[in-house]
């Protein structure tokens, strides 16, 4: 009953944060979410899962299973639970949203109320995301993220938030329509060999070789359709170039917190999604593939990096960082070696805390300066020198500096992938990706030297001082976790073992 | 008190309840009006209408869960010599119209304040109410034809009420015209029919079709005459070829009342198409006759794209509105159009009946705030619509719900309505299925972009004037407040509907 606690909990403080009044809007926020911290930390501490929650042997912590409604031959039921995948997941996003909403507390002043009702609504919806195992229930709670999602932007934005918001959601609707279609395509192809529509029925359906021809069209067929459109579907959220164009507007137009969130964690439902469908329930199909989606892997590294190394806007310096990282998940995965995708799994988590981190860090450095542009500011670090550090531990920590746990992801993947057999040519598309580093250090190198050090200078109006302790205080909470996980990345990495061992042995049968 | 129990104690007649209580509560206002017609005081006149309609919702509610009708308390309850039928669907469908006049109801209260001739207007509501309830019953083309009039009658002047109008006027006329019509089609196509059976009831019908009673040389007549009928359906459930009148009654008529057309006449519709196709010409009778199957994929097809089409392009809400009623209504038309005999055909309906049940609280609500909206004297285009969140946030969150929920994302009901009638085509797995499935899964995407716009009008952009509401009608705030709530509690407890929707549709066949 734990994570109906917590979705029921965040859902019922959205609506109670949406009535107060303005004024009181933002404290009263912090204090309730601090409950689903609590709650999910106490659920990591007697976690009991084992295994893979999809696949058979697995067993999911906290589950429930309760019958919703009945479509036709289908039995849709309100099916949660927690595994090692999805459990530091569910930590990750309730801690983030507890930072980001203290970190808006300075940069919010107008209809406060809405502001955090929505944050705490997406917080609701973010949970079912990760906990969800049945289709349809997932499915409802990864729309229901969408739509918090394009207010936030949109009314809380900067100047063309308008026009950044629409994209959004236009990108990420289109996306979900395909990959519905994509994944309704094998629930017909599976026929009478599923009864539900639970995720793992589904998974060990297909694992069993039960999928029949659609329409004509013969399994191996059908699979390849259904794989491609649900890659698609995730693709753009993860995002993977060339679907990334959204991002970057989403990033720049998004106030700080809501950068956190969609950088923190709304990325991770596409590369947490990839891994359930594509990569355990189309495990052969992502196998046969495997070379196509590596260059995709590679391909956003360096390119991302590459676009990244071009910008003048901090916050868009750090909005393309993210694709890259999130092209050495996708490496990762692929893999299908048991550190790869484990690796790829704690990158998850490791991105969100650092990426949450810098964006913050530009976030308060924004507060005083009102500029974001490398040109208009030098030697910061003379005015705010407290988060200049923080910034630069965590560009360290995003260039992957031992005992941060950027280094323990990135070690992870690259081992995993040198050493695939899947992926043919590892090595190549492993050091290819590994080049993608140097440019993370020179992009993140530059722009601290220009904006952090050298004389002070600042081209703006606005008088500078130190930065009110509620702005830095998140920051250094979320450097701490980095830290820690870096020194004891075991913390998470134990569990995500447990769950993704299963996965690699995946696809190497064959069925189609 | 066992409901069951009950049940055996009830006298046949009072299967009708629901129907009876409207009629009763029509009548119950004129007299109250006649009995003091100077006194304007509203309260009593809504206060009836919406007793009135609370107490026949509450009553079908309970004859839906007590499973009156229902093959397990012994199937459908015919009534005077089988011209009326009480069975689940039609309970069904009453709770739509019910819950439909009980929202209009409470909502006209702010919206007729110091407006003459208000007991009329409720009068003519649960008229038109009684007449969609008999149209759920109706088991004889005769009793069908004269139930839609009585429900449509009452339309015609509710559309033309604001009679200072001439929008109204004009929207009232125009519907008039083309109900006129089409109730000949219908009449024709009903007279062409009964040359060919000689027989009205529906069930009678199919007996004489499948003993054969048609002649070669009647069969022609035969397929005209199914035709027409369905023509005549079209123009009561706004799908093509009839659906002209649509857009401007809509945008006519007193909002409320068109909130009340689009939701419970539409419906009204659809349950006497089901039941008239179903029962009276099945498939496996007339199919060498006309498969009206193919007709209704065609009309679905035609329907939902050119409403979904049509809406994107208007820039008047409340005409956007009316469009995108279209396009629901080329959703609904999906149920009949797979309904192939080979499919699993009480799902297919039942998928039909569940999308027009979250239809009339979503669509309902969207319209009321419509209402609201103009209420306040604000005008009708999106541009209007600027920051209307600032002043009214709880409404606007409310329409958020209704226009997310219609556009299919599960916000509410809506969303589970579309995926049922998508499982259903994908049960049937034909050609026309599928492609059925792909056009609503089209249409859907495309109502996303014009219904975002207005939650974008309304939350993100600047409002343009400095416009002030000045005051929150109780009334409307409830009506558009409960169907909000209703519309999004219908996406965790839709199994509660969804079961008694197929079981009653399955005992149709």
């Amino acid at each position: 009953m734990l994570v109906e606690l917590l979705i029921v909990f965040a859902l019922m403080a959205a609506g109670l944060v949406f009535l107060v009044p303005d004024e009181y809007a933002g404290q009263f926020a912090a204090v309730l979410s601090l409950v689903p911290v609590g709650v999910s930390l106490w659920m990591y501490s007697i976690f009991d899962g084992t295994g893979n929650a999809l696949l058979e042997g697995g067993q999911p912590a906290f589950e429930t299973v309760a019958n919703w409604i009945t479509l036709g031959p289908y039995a849709i039921s309100w099916h949660v639970g927690l595994d090692g995948v999805s459990m530091p997941l569910v930590v990750l996003t309730t801690l983030l949203t507890t930072l980001a909403i203290v970190s808006a507390w300075t940069p919010i002043d107008e209809r406060e109320s809405q502001f955090y009702g929505l944050v705490l609504f997406m917080q609701a919806a973010l949970i079912g995301v990760f906990a969800a195992l049945d289709f349809l229930l997932w499915f409802v709670f990864w729309e229901a993220v969408l739509v918090p999602m394009y207010f936030l932007i949109g009314v809380w934005g900067g100047p063309r938030r308008k026009y950044a918001a629409i994209k959004f959601f236009v990108y990420t609707n289109v996306a979900s329509l395909v990959m519905f279609a994509g994944f309704f395509t094998l629930v017909f192809g599976l026929g009478d060999s599923i009864s539900t529509l639970g995720l793992p029925a589904i998974a060990q359906a297909l694992e069993a070789g039960q999928l029949g021809s659609v329409g004509g069209f013969g399994p191996g067929t059908v699979k390849l359709a259904a794989f491609a459109a649900l890659f698609f579907g995730f693709a753009v959220k993860v995002p993977v170039v060339p679907f990334h164009t959204w991002l970057p507007d989403a990033h720049v137009e998004a106030p700080t917190p809501v950068s956190v969130l969609l950088a923190g964690v709304l990325l991770k439902m596409g590369t947490y999604a990839l891994l359930r469908f594509n990569f355990t329930m189309l495990a052969d199909v992502a196998r046969a593939n495997a070379a196509l989606i590596a260059i995709f892997a590679v391909v956003s590294v360096i390119y991302g990096a590459l676009l990244a190394l071009a910008q003048q806007d901090l916050k868009r310096i750090v909005a393309y960082s993210s694709i890259s990282s999130m092209g050495y998940v996708i490496l990762g995965l692929i893999a299908f070696t048991p550190h790869g995708v484990g690796g790829a799994t704690f990158q998850m988590v490791s991105h969100g805390l650092i990426s949450g981190l810098m964006f913050m860090a530009v976030g308060v450095i924004y507060n005083e300066t009102h500029t974001r542009m490398i040109g208009d500011m030098s030697g910061m670090a003379d005015r705010m020198p407290v988060t200049a550090g923080v910034f630069v531990a965590a560009a360290f920590g995003y260039m992957g500096l031992p005992l941060m746990s950027g280094f323990a992801a990135e070690v992870l993947v690259f081992m995993g992938a040198f050493r695939s057999t899947t992926i043919p040519m590892a090595p190549l598309f492993t050091g290819i990706a590994m080049f993608g580093i140097v440019i993370v250090a020179g992009y993140l190198l530059r722009a601290m030297q220009k904006t952090l050090f050298g004389p002070f200078r600042l081209e703006t109006d606005y008088e500078i001082g130190r930065a009110p302790l509620q702005d830095v205080a998140p920051l250094f909470v979320l450097l701490a976790l980095v830290i820690a996980l870096g020194v004891a990345p075991d913390l998470f990495y134990r569990m995500i073992q447990d769950a993704v061992f299963e996965v690699t042995a995946l696809g190497l049968g064959g069925g189609a | 008190m066992i409901p069951l129990q009950t049940q055996s104690t009830l006298p046949d007649w009072a299967a009708l309840a629901p129907t009876l209580l409207l009629g009763l509560t029509a009548l119950a206002l004129l007299l109250v009006d006649s009995i003091d017609p100077d006194d304007d005081s509203p309260g009593l006149l809504a206060g009836v209408a919406t007793l009135g309609s609370v107490l026949a919702m509450v009553v079908t509610g309970w004859y839906l869960v007590a499973g009156t009708g229902m093959p397990r308390t012994g199937g459908a309850i015919e009534l005077f010599n089988g011209q009326l039928v009480v069975d689940g669907m039609s309970l069904f469908f009453t709770f739509i119209f019910a819950s439909v006049t009980a929202l209009v109801s409470v909502a006209s209260y702010d919206y007729l304040a110091d407006r003459a001739h208000q007991a009329e207007y409720y009068a003519l509501v649960l008229l038109a109410a009684t007449g969609m309830t008999l149209m759920a019953s109706a088991n004889g083309l005769a009793t069908a034809f004269v139930a839609l009039e009585l429900s449509s009658l009452p339309s015609y002047g509710l559309v033309a009420f604001l009679k200072n109008n001439r929008g109204s006027v004009e929207a009232g006329l125009k519907y008039f015209l083309i109900g006129a019509v089409s109730s000949s089609v219908l009449v024709y196509g009903i007279s062409l029919v009964y040359a060919t059976t000689g027989v009205m009831k529906l069930p009678a019908i199919a007996t004489a079709l499948g003993g054969g009673v048609a002649g070669q040389g009647t069969l022609g007549v035969l397929g005209v005459g199914i035709l027409m009928v369905a023509g005549g359906f079209a123009f009561k459930t706004a799908s093509v070829p009839f659906h002209f009148w649509a857009p401007e009654a809509y945008e006519g008529a007193p909002a409320p009342i068109s909130g009340f057309l689009s939701s419970a006449s539409k419906a009204a519709g659809f349950v006497l198409a089901f039941r008239v196709f179903v029962t009276a010409f099945p498939l496996e009778v007339v199919a060498g006759t006309l498969d009206w199957t193919l007709a209704f994929t065609v009309l679905a097809l035609v329907t939902m794209t050119l409403g979904n089409f049509a809406a994107a392009t208007q820039e008047n809400v409340k005409r956007m509105l009316a469009y995108s009623s279209i396009g629901h209504a080329g959703y609904a038309l999906i149920g009949i159009a797979i309904v192939t005999g080979t499919a699993n055909q009480g799902y297919a309906l039942g998928a039909s009946m569940l999308h027009l049940f979250v239809y009339g609280f979503m669509n309902t609500g969207a319209f009321l705030f419509v209402a609201l909206v103009e209420y306040w004297g604000v005008g009708r285009t999106f541009e209007d619509y600027n920051g209307l969140a600032k002043q009214a946030p709880v409404a606007c969150f409310a329409m958020t719900i209704f226009l997310f929920s219609l556009a299919g994302l599960p916000i509410g009901g809506g969303a589970l309505s579309k995926w049922a009638l998508l499982s259903a085509t994908a049960s049937a797995a034909t050609l026309s299925a599928y492609l059925l499935a792909a056009a609503l899964i089209v249409n859907s995407a495309l109502s996303l972009f014009y219904y975002s716009r207005v939650v974008k009008a309304m939350w993100i952009e600047e409002p343009a004037g400095d416009f002030e509401v000045s005051s929150y009608p109780t009334g409307l705030y409830a009506a558009v407040v409960g169907a909000a709530i209703v519309t999004f509690l219908l996406l965790p407890a839709f199994g509660v509907v969804s079961g008694t929707a197929f079981d009653a549709a399955a005992a149709l066949f």
